[in-house]
């Protein structure tokens, strides 16, 4: 019989004692505490990575809600995933933290604006946000796009405006970013690899 | 990594140098210490730190930061004086036997072809001798004093025991102890893995550590073996994913080179990229560069990229020069952008010389920070006491701060550094209205879409006529996008030897590379990624973690490019006839009428031993280089050079020639010369490290790290602490020639003081964690000593090896 860990722990929830379990011919490792196997049975489990690292370990989330569309989901515990065959379960002192990570009071909530010479952020809202920078972008490469080098060859480049892209975003992000900034024109354009 | 995280455990010898993975990659070392338990493996550090590493390693030595490639130049001059090399390897593998131009020259630290004034090379000798027919011409007996093999003896006989232990202060004893352990895995069935991370790449000579490396492990057979290989640890979880995705400027998804200025058309640009093979009946696979490049173009602009129009071609922006992120931060200083975007990006902390990138953020007209944290960047124009000082009513830019999602809150694919693609489930919504960053895009991208399409302006063809077939256009799904970078078929692709056969029908995923055609019938939007949405699905996604070779391959758990090949090179693990070097750890061989195995075969499937077709099919030589042509900026073999602050004043393997004292190839900008420091006023050497506790600059957000390491610290050894009177604990300034930073001493035995030279050199470390930003304690930001001058290669900055000076503050 072959159960996942997610299934183990509905079975322990439902009452079925340790003793039967292990005839049922696995045991609980001793990490799996019951208590806490408790708590997370009644949650979601999402099968997800740790950012930091090259690594990159595989991480299981939990989060209360099923994930129906009107609830809302919290996340309430990450730990490693025992099924990804590098990190095995293990998580190092940085993505044993993660939660504190996904909770950090320094989160981002709403965009903001800095106007010039301002001492303080502004609350504003994403159509103004998006309508303010989207102008800026026009405007300066509409001023500057080059459309031939000074031996007269082709180059269409966007030279006055830059990126500098994540190295933690995820490959379909990375793959949008270059894929739309390209066909801006855009050839300042660096990511974290370098350093 | 050539190979990957669990194959570590393949290894006999772990050799660790220029990264420190249990700190830094802790849950992929613990393959290091499998080895250990299970093969006797041993494990050998050497770094200017015992670090926790070095704590569990059989053997470690010491060096001087920056002095790595007189060490790794020291160890080849002993494997080739010692004959402990792998020689049926080196000789039908490299390309040891090929000649090389009779006008290469190599005198007193500088090639021939070089320019003073230009800083840099012309590279018209770093040749192969060609025949009639464009192929190399070679010496199979080695004994040609122009071939590789003797050049490269001659070249390092002067990186004798001696000389290593004079310039990187190391202990002859132990330096040899270190080419003993090493020159073991020279048997066919011994493999040393090499692990390394920034500590070999942050230097003005970064890529040329590492290809001292490369002529090791080439030098003793162990690339394409199990448990061999060379191993870039990386950095970032992504890292290796948004690099594969060219996220930077000089190439295009897939490491395709990006057409510049000097490509005025397609056929150009195609010509010049396209290599004919070096040697008779190669695979030459960049031979299929056009395939790969049209259906990129495809991918991007679809129909609008056809026969009549080049594909698309004039849609490329053209690269005019430099453009990495010193060069970029450089014409911003010099005032010559407007706009900048930083996404999920923290460059006040992470570049160098946190002054000029301040200043150089204070003359851009719009700022747009897309982070799920509140960065230091972001906040660049605003006062932070003393650790951000400056003047918010005279910084004029407009700055935006747009909120994005985290891993836990997007779903989407990873690769990781052994470049297994992976597959992750978002478990909850962004907090607020933070979005994730390809909705971001997607809104930004839409904007200007629609503004261009009411009002025209500079070009909009490229914008207008961008593929975006998303089902929901200002969200695009993840699912979506993998499938678009995988490709498909938009006629049916048939075999090229038999037009009645279809391999794929139109309409299809392509379940391969090899199906991409240049005639405009394929799409692919990062060739190297074709095969990850195939027809059977996202194969990224699959979890069957079974290893039935017991080597750790597991083929069936995610995807790893290319075509889910799991160790590069792996046609070299088997011996020219097909045999595996080591039965007991077989990678590949030849079945007899086949390549087969425990992974994707590096190799045409049916190409017979007897049709001498070589492993290192992406070189037109077919073979590894030990001498790289031109295709290094400061030389075919690697030459040790001073750091570009050193406290020697001379290169002491050069010491009568100025130019050649730190890398004569390296880019120094106007104003940056002038900023390096003088060992008379900077006497100790500096080096960055990261701790185990922290990751970059992002944990300081994050509660528990910033408790386990709260603030600041500078790390000194015992005798320098005793020379300046300082005690554990004091407070201590640390200055460069470009500013300040203030730390707790932490007074150490895990650095030493080293005889460099004749002279004794301390060294000061410096873990890079802090800002103005974050729950942990409000501090300065590290790189505000480091020098802003990069890798002659990469313009990687030189973070690991700079001048300092420290006081009690
Ligand atoms: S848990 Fe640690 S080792 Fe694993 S990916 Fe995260 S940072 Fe890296």
């Amino acid at each position: 019989m072959k159960l996942n860990r997610r299934q183990f722990f509905k079975i322990c929830a439902a009452g079925m004692g340790g003793s039967s379990v292990t005839m049922m011919g696995f045991s609980p490792t001793p990490a799996l505490a019951e208590v806490r196997a408790f708590k997370l049975a009644r949650a979601t489990e999402t099968r997800n990575m740790c950012p930091y690292c090259s690594v990159s370990c595989g991480v299981l989330i939990y989060s209360t809600g099923d994930k129906s569309k009107n609830a809302k989901a919290d996340i309430i515990h990450i730990e490693g995933d025992p099924d990804n065959p590098v990190n095995r379960g293990s998580l190092c002192p940085k993505g044993a933290g993660l939660l504190d990570m996904v909770k950090s009071p320094n989160r981002l909530k709403f965009p903001e604006v800095r106007e010039p010479g301002s001492t303080e952020w502004k609350r504003i809202s994403w159509d103004e946000a998006i309508n303010r920078i989207a102008k800026h972008m026009k405007t300066d490469r509409d001023a500057n796009f080059m459309t031939q080098n000074k031996d007269g060859v082709t180059v269409n480049r966007w030279p006055t405006t830059g990126l500098l892209a994540s190295s933690a975003a995820s490959n379909e992000a990375g793959y949008l970013t270059v894929k739309t900034f390209r066909s801006l024109g855009i050839t300042a354009l660096d990511t974290q690899a370098r350093i | 990594m050539t190979n990957h995280w669990v194959d570590i455990k393949n290894a006999d010898l772990v050799f660790v140098m220029g990264g420190n993975p249990a700190e830094a990659h802790p849950c992929g070392f613990k393959w290091a210490i499998k080895a250990k338990k299970t093969r006797k493996a041993k494990l050998v550090v050497v770094d200017p730190r015992f670090n926790r590493t070095a704590a569990v390693a059989d053997f470690y030595a010491p060096l001087r930061p920056g002095s790595d490639i007189a060490f790794l130049g020291g160890v080849i001059n002993y494997l080739l004086a010692n004959d402990k090399i792998h020689h049926e390897y080196v000789k039908a593998y490299t390309n040891a036997p090929f000649l090389i131009d009779e006008g290469f020259a190599f005198d007193d630290g500088i090639f021939s072809g070089y320019n003073t004034e230009k800083r840099s090379y012309g590279k018209d000798t770093w040749k192969y001798q060609l025949d009639k027919d464009g192929y190399a011409k070679v010496d199979e007996t080695l004994e040609s004093p122009n071939c590789v093999f003797q050049l490269l003896k001659k070249h390092y006989s002067r990186y004798t025991p001696e000389v290593v232990s004079q310039v990187c202060g190391t202990p002859k004893d132990a330096f040899l102890k270190v080419c003993e352990y090493i020159a073991e895995t020279a048997a066919p069935n011994k493999t040393m893995t090499n692990l390394y991370a920034l500590g070999w790449t942050e230097h003005s000579v970064g890529s040329q550590n590492i290809r001292c490396m490369a002529i090791i492990q080439q030098l003793l057979g162990n690339m394409g073996m199990a448990g061999g290989g060379i191993n870039a640890l990386r950095g970032h979880a992504n890292v290796q994913g948004i690099t594969d995705f060219a996220l930077y400027a000089q190439v295009l998804p897939g490491y395709l080179s990006a057409p510049g200025d000097a490509d005025p058309d397609r056929k150009t640009y195609l010509e010049k990229r396209t290599p004919k093979a070096l040697r008779p009946g190669q695979m030459n696979f960049p031979q299929n560069f056009p395939k790969w490049f049209t259906s990129l173009c495809k991918a991007w602009w679809g129909d609008a990229a056809n026969k009549d129009n080049d594909f698309a071609f004039d849609y490329l922006p053209k690269l005019g020069g430099a453009s990495d992120v010193l060069s970029i931060f450089n014409a911003m200083y010099e005032g010559k952008m407007n706009g900048f975007f930083c996404q999920g990006f923290n460059p006040l902390a992470s570049v160098a010389n946190k002054k000029k990138v301040g200043d150089a953020l204070a003359k851009l007209k719009y700022l747009v920070v897309i982070d799920p944290l509140a960065t230091d960047t972001s906040e660049f124009w605003k006062p932070h006491g003393e650790f951000n000082e400056v003047d918010p009513s005279k910084v004029q830019t407009e700055v935006f701060r747009l909120p994005a999602g985290l891993f836990a809150e997007q779903t989407g694919s990873f690769t990781n550094s052994g470049r297994v693609v992976q597959w992750h489930w978002k478990a909850a919504d962004a907090p607020g209205e933070a979005k994730d960053d390809t909705e971001i895009l997607a809104a930004l991208f839409l904007k200007l879409k629609e503004m261009y399409a009411k009002d025209g302006g500079a070009f909009p063809d490229p914008i207008l006529k961008l593929t975006w077939g998303y089902r929901q256009p200002a969200k695009p799904a993840p699912e979506e996008v993998l499938m678009e970078i995988n490709g498909k078929a938009l006629a049916d692709v048939v075999d090229p030897k038999d037009a009645t056969k279809v391999l794929v029908k139109a309409g299809e995923q392509l379940p391969s590379f090899a199906m991409l055609r240049d005639d405009g019938s394929t799409t692919c939007g990062n060739w190297i990624y074709c095969g990850t949405w195939s027809q059977a699905g996202n194969n990224t996604a699959r979890r069957d973690n079974s290893d039935p070779s017991g080597l750790g391959q597991t083929l069936n758990w995610g995807y790893a490019w290319p075509v889910n090949r799991r160790i590069l090179y792996n046609r070299a693990s088997a011996d020219p006839a097909g045999k595996a070097w080591d039965p007991k750890r077989t990678v590949l061989k030849w079945l007899g009428d086949k390549w087969g195995g425990n992974d994707i075969p590096d190799m045409r499937p049916d190409a017979a031993p007897d049709q001498g077709v070589m492993p290192f099919i992406m070189n037109p030589e077919g073979v590894a280089r030990l001498f790289s042509r031109e295709l290094m900026a400061e030389g075919p073999f690697p030459e040790h050079y001073e750091p570009f602050e050193t406290p020697l004043d001379k290169n002491p393997m050069h010491p009568n020639n100025p130019k050649a004292t730190s890398n004569p190839a390296a880019r120094v900008y106007k104003g940056d010369m002038e900023a390096f420091g003088k060992a008379k006023d900077f006497p100790y050497v500096a080096t960055t490290y990261r701790l185990t506790e922290h990751f970059h600059y992002w944990t300081k957000h994050a509660h528990i790290n910033a408790v386990l390491q709260p603030e600041q610290f500078v790390e000194i050894g015992e005798e320098l602490a005793r020379e300046k009177g300082i005690r554990n604990g004091d407070t201590v300034k640390v200055r460069s020639n470009r500013g300040f930073i203030k730390g707790i001493a932490v007074v150490t035995k895990r650095i030493r003081t080293l005889e460099v030279d004749g002279k004794k050199v301390h060294t000061v470390g410096i873990p890079i964690h802090y800002g103005f930003k974050g729950v942990t304690k409000p501090g300065f930001i590290t790189n505000t000593l480091t020098p802003f001058v990069g890798d002659a290669n990469t313009q990687t900055p030189e973070y690991k090896a700079f001048l300092v000076n420290i006081e009690r503050a």
